[in-house]
């Protein structure tokens, strides 16, 4: 393809060494073994970035390779691969050698296109794969000057023949006849020069909408980034970047209600605040759902309001909608919470007192819960801080618990038979989706000690239905990288927590422990029973209760371990369990008393709310929190988060798309291919094809074309000899050995 | 080469090769949109108009160039407005009426295809083995009544999403499960072309083993997993864009599994041609490279143990492969000439070539309007552009290096294990933005 020799010669003559080991690297830099090695490197360093995964806090990478791997990963810049120094050595690489390939072919194959090659000797028209022998005259009659006409005339009907083959044809005249010299698909080359080109426009549209320009602001346009969470208008001049900064990606959070004019740009672990030359007023952000819970719509209606003319406008921004104003273009990018107003109603889950507080706040922010302001609830300060709060959570949640895996797997083995009539029919799945609910809204915040040791809390607002019973779900975690561990608190039959807080607080209230132990015995025993027996009897119920308020039913479990003969223990624990239940039914009647209510009747119902109260208490003592909150009432504020750019080279890339699909399409559809017919004053054509890439396409079509003017050219004269008339392919395609030329 | 080109008729160009049939049936089309535009016009913006009216002379020209394509098409038409006419406009008719519950609803209709996939497999398998030209005629038959199903299944199931709630309405093409049946339409497709192209049905076997490959693995999708259900579309999906980056995006996927299966089929008949060590290790290698890309959807067991559906999809695989290179010699007999097995493989990696680009760029496009940047270094796109530049390599050698054979019969197979990467193993490993097809 290049003509290599050639140059290698002017260098051997002329130019100086120096010269010469430029014109080699060129050579290396514009060759295909170069271009292939590139693309293979370009694909092996894109794997990294997408095993890595990208962009993340450092944080992360620290705790996933610990410190050594995390430093030399750093270096290697592996946490932004497609931002690294070596990536961008790589691409401009291949820029280079494609716009050096473009570069030295692209004038050779312009020459080329034009050309039709009609010099072409005689000779050489034996040397191509593709080439055929016609007469247009007799074999015997000697066509003389005389029969000018008739070569004239098969001159006319060859070129009739190219052109309706779609060529396009020259002619040349010499004494060795008339050489018809034809073309096609030459824009085959405008696709090789239109393709990489076109990628060439890529790399620099790309270019241009990478950080680089940022980098140069930063390197000298004396730019540089804040470490940490700074206020806005803490941000010094220096990580400010003008409203007419050509081209940057940034984000930005406003709540409803709230308005910013300005964006920030996450650069390596620091920031940078982009100003914007508009202002943007969220007025509402729209989330909408299907029935499965799947989100349909997020939708911002914002007010746009111009900082030059003042002039503002109302617009909707969506998902595959974004708003295009003065070059920058504002997508919606996610959501948030923008400051919710929540009313926390808060319970102690220790001690024996039984009362309740009000606290409130915005998500986002955080409040101290002193032992005043939640009455003593907490015995030392501790900050609470409002962490998140959904409106709704659509959760799995079928007939009974959460199912787990080996259930649902038990639960579905049908044969095989009922398997494929189930996958029969239209493109649903019945039964499934009733698995899903909207449970309510929930409300998650992190209670953080002294020490600065934090627990996280989410805690739903409403009941729910789980096996057979309402319960609130109090759920903690003490790291973010746990689940979440849910508490069943027991609903009362007023729908309220107020049942279940009493009958906790009696409980852990040791002043009822032995009146309500005596009322269990007085309950429990006949009038005849002995005074010895009453007294064990109530010294039991009382060890119960005071077993258990120490440490739930753990403690018990101990106690047992500790004073049961391993034979008699379940049995032991049997009475055991009774009599707590008992007393605790007693304790909380008490209590009830005390508050001035009616005493509750002994049934299932209660019996099963006292021990669904006693296992929420035995949990509660890993709770690991004095209070808990419940959400009481909320005034949603939502926030939409936006992602904001001004992309110069985005249209670039797009021409360059444009182009590298045109040339991508000539090069693999157009064939570029060349046809020659010598007509020669003594009664032959001589005819060759030849083809840029020969394919089987190319065969055909010579088989055709031949076939072709074979007809044409024979029906001129009644001459019938083999080689002009025959169709069948063999006998056309060897030259007639008996003609008097050869022999 | 003498051979290869007596057997073809020179083709005459497009325009005079279309008749009747090919204008009544390009009338057809048009009216059918044209009662689309009048009846539904106000549900679509811009863009999908003009997306329905280009459809017209793109598949017409599809049925003038291929052109088995109008009789398909027609008989799917007929079949899916049967269909849709029997639902009676409930979903609850899927279930209680026997020729949907049984054969045109979405999911009865793709299994199906399912089933005549796997039977024209062993057709063509049969045919190849036994020599029998009846049996891969009725591998060919087979393939198109399979597609016909498939494509039925697709296009009740548009009409399903729409039963289930308008708001979930949506083309078929918007996750892993869909774009598995599309799949196999699409390289199904596209195999019976150069089978009629090329006149030789003895590569049927080889492409529809990659087809049925698929096929297993949506059964497992379906019946293990669910995935039949219909999704509605999430707020990134809802884009007209989305109708023409999938479907340009699979038949790059198609035409690449198709090539690689060429590939091998090369790699067999070179050393029938030169039975050289070298070329045995080689036909053996490729034979359990294959057997193991193939299963590479297996590694989804990673969460369920080695369930008996994948031990056994793992063991017929392997089988299959093992099978095939033990009967090299016979099969190899069978297989067009070296010659065409690389001009076909070539025209198959083009044409994929050519819409991948172009599935890439729309995809860049898209992803500009739904995600801020229309380029994102997403895991799914990084390996598109992979797969892009693996196979820009192979033109590359071939066009301008000159390569030929085995070489690129290797290249192409090793372009399969990449695709089926880019395809699958993404979204099993990988995770990011296009998280519509998690695993």
């Amino acid at each position: 393809m290049t003509s290599s020799s050639a140059d290698h010669a002017t260098t051997a003559h002329g130019a100086t060494p120096r010269g010469a080991a430029a014109r080699h690297v060129i050579e290396l830099l514009s060759s295909m073994r170069f271009a292939i090695s590139l693309l293979t490197f370009l694909a092996i360093a894109s794997v990294i970035g997408t095993i890595l995964k990208q962009n993340e806090p450092y944080n992360n990478y620290l705790n996933q390779f610990g410190q050594f791997w995390f430093a030399v990963f750093e270096t290697l810049s592996l946490y932004a691969v497609y931002n690294a120094w070596w990536f961008m050595l790589i691409l401009t690489f291949l820029v280079t050698s494609t716009s050096l390939c473009v570069y030295r072919n692209a004038p050779k194959m312009i020459a080329q296109m034009r050309t039709f090659k009609e010099q072409m000797r005689e000779q050489s028209f034996a040397a191509f794969a593709h080439h055929a022998e016609f007469r247009f005259a007799a074999a015997d009659g000697v066509v003389a000057g005389g029969d000018a006409a008739a070569a004239r005339d098969a001159v006319a009907r060859v070129d009739t023949g190219l052109r309706q083959a779609g060529f396009s044809t020259r002619h040349a005249v010499s004494a060795g006849g008339t050489m018809v010299a034809a073309k096609a698909g030459s824009a085959n080359r405008l696709g090789y020069i239109f393709a990489h080109c076109g990628i060439v426009i890529i790399c620099v549209g790309g270019l241009l909408d990478g950080d680089v320009l940022l980098r140069a602001q930063m390197a000298f346009g004396g730019k540089e980034t804040v470490k940490g969470n700074p206020l806005i208008n803490e941000i010094p001049s220096q990580s400010r970047l003008a409203a007419s900064n050509p081209s940057f990606r940034g984000n930005i959070l406003i709540p409803e209600g709230g308005a910013r004019d300005f964006a920030l740009l996450t650069y390596g672990d620091g920031l940078l605040l982009q100003e914007l030359p508009f202002k943007l007023d969220l007025k509402r952000f729209v989330i909408e759902h299907y029935d499965t819970g799947a989100p349909k719509l997020f939708a911002s209606d914002v007010v746009v309001t111009d900082k030059d003319t003042g002039k503002s406008f109302k617009s909707r921004i969506e998902v595959n909608h974004p708003l295009i104003h003065k070059g920058i273009a504002v997508y919606q990018s996610s959501f948030d919470d923008g400051g919710t107003r929540v009313k926390l109603k808060g319970y102690p889950m220790a001690g024996e007192r039984d009362y309740t507080f009000v606290v409130s706040g915005e998500i986002g922010s955080n409040t101290v819960l002193t032992p005043a302001s939640a009455e003593g609830v907490a015995d030392k300060a501790l900050t609470l801080e409002f962490t998140s709060f959904r409106p709704f959570n659509i959760e799995r949640i079928g007939s009974g618990a959460p199912r787990t895996e080996a259930a649902a797997e038990a639960a579905t083995s049908p044969s095989l038979a009922d398997k494929l009539k189930q996958g029969l029919g239209p493109g649903t799945a019945p039964g499934k989706e009733k698995d899903m609910r909207n449970v309510g809204p929930s409300v998650g915040y992190k209670l953080r000690d002294a020490a600065g040791q934090a627990r996280e809390f989410h805690n739903y607002m409403l009941p729910m239905f789980l096996d057979g019973r309402q319960v609130l779900l109090a759920g903690m975690r003490e790291n973010p990288n746990e689940a979440f561990r849910y508490l069943r608190l027991p609903i009362d039959i007023n729908g309220s927590l107020d049942e279940f807080m009493r009958l906790r607080a009696a409980v852990l209230d040791e002043t009822l422990r032995q009146s309500a132990s005596a009322n269990l015995a007085r309950q429990m025993l006949p009038k005849d029973a002995t005074d010895t027996f009453r007294k064990q009897l109530i010294e039991s119920a009382r060890r119960a209760l005071e077993t258990f308020g120490a440490q739930g039913f753990q403690a018990v479990a101990a106690f047992i371990e500790k004073g049961v003969p391993e034979a008699e223990r379940e049995k032991a624990a049997d009475v055991f369990v009774r009599l707590l239940n008992g007393a605790t039914f007693e304790a909380w009647q008490l209590r009830r008393e005390r508050d001035g209510l009616k005493r509750m009747a002994g049934d299932d119902v209660t019996g099963r709310f006292v021990q669904d109260s006693l296992n929420a208490i035995s949990d509660s003592f890993f709770y690991g929190a004095p209070v808990y909150l419940h959400l009481n009432a909320f005034d949603e504020v939502k926030a939409s988060v936006f992602q904001l750019t001004r992309s110069p080279g985005k249209n670039i890339v797009y021409t360059g798309s444009l182009l590298l699909v045109l040339g991508v399409f000539a090069m693999l559809y157009i064939r570029e291919r060349r046809a020659w017919a010598l007509v020669k004053p003594d009664g032959r054509v001589l005819f060759a094809m030849s083809a840029l890439r020969r394919g089987l396409d190319d065969d055909r079509e010579f088989a055709r074309l031949r076939g072709q003017l074979a007809a044409q050219i024979g029906q001129h004269k009644d001459d019938t000899s083999a080689a002009a008339s025959g169709n069948s392919a063999d006998s056309i395609r060897t030259v007639n050995p008996a003609s008097p030329e050869k022999s | 080469m003498e051979l290869t080109q007596a057997s073809y008729a020179a083709p005459l160009p497009l325009f005079k090769r279309i008749g009747l049939f090919d204008w009544l049936f390009t009338a057809v089309l048009a009216a059918g949109a044209l009662f689309a535009l009048s009846r539904y016009g106000s549900f679509m913006d811009g863009y999908e108009k003009a997306i329905l009216v280009c459809a017209v002379p793109a598949i017409g020209w599809l049925g003038w160039f291929f052109k088995p394509v109008r009789t398909l098409l027609l008989v799917v038409a007929a079949l899916t407005l049967t269909g849709i006419s029997v639902y009676g406009g409930t979903l609850a008719g899927g279930e209680q009426k026997f020729l949907l519950k049984y054969f045109l609803a979405s999911q009865s209709a793709i299994v199906w295809m399912s089933a005549l996939i796997f039977f024209a497999t062993a057709s063509y398998w049969f045919g190849l083995l036994a020599r029998s030209e009846f049996a891969a005629r009725s591998g060919s038959a087979l393939t198109w009544i399979a597609i016909t199903m498939g494509l039925v299944g697709l296009m009740v199931r548009w009409y399903e999403s729409y039963l289930i709630s308008p708001d979930i309405g949506h083309i078929p093409v918007s996750n892993l499960y869909e774009v598995f049946v599309l799949f196999c339409l699409i390289t199904s497709l596209m195999y019976l072309h150069y089978e009629r192209r090329y006149e030789t049905r003895g590569l049927g076997a080889f492409v529809m083993l990659v087809v049925s490959a698929a096929v297993g693995f949506l059964l497992w999708y379906t019946f293990e997993r669910g995935a039949h259900e219909i999704q509605p579309l999430v707020p990134a999906l809802q884009s007209w864009w989305m109708k023409i980056h999938v479907p340009a995006n699979f038949i790059g996927y198609g035409a690449f599994s198709l090539a690689a299966m060429v590939g091998f089929a090369t790699l067999l008949k070179s050393h029938h041609e030169n039975p050289t060590r070298q070329n045995l290790i080689g036909v053996w290698g490729a034979g359990f490279a294959l057997a193991a890309a193939l299963a590479l959807e297996a590694v989804v067991f990673r969460k369920s143990g080695a369930s008996p559906y994948w031990a056994g999809y793992f063991a017929v695989m392997f089988a299959i492969f093992a099978g095939v290179v033990m009967a090299r010699a016979r099969i190899a007999a069978q297989l067009p000439a070296l010659a065409v097995l690389d001009d076909l493989m070539y025209r198959a990696i083009a044409i994929g070539f050519a819409f991948f680009t172009v599935a890439t760029i729309l995809g860049a496009l898209w992803a500009a309007e739904a995600w801020g940047s229309y380029w994102s270094w997403d895991p799914k796109e990084t390996w598109a552009l992979i797969v892009w530049l693996n196979y820009a390599a192979w033109l590359h050698m071939r066009l301008i290096g000159g390569v030929r054979g085995v070489m690129l019969a290797w290249w192409s197979l090793a372009g399969l294990l990449i695709t089926t990467f880019a395809f699958l193993g993404v979204n099993i490993f990988l995770s990011g933005l296009h998280s519509y097809g998690t695993l």
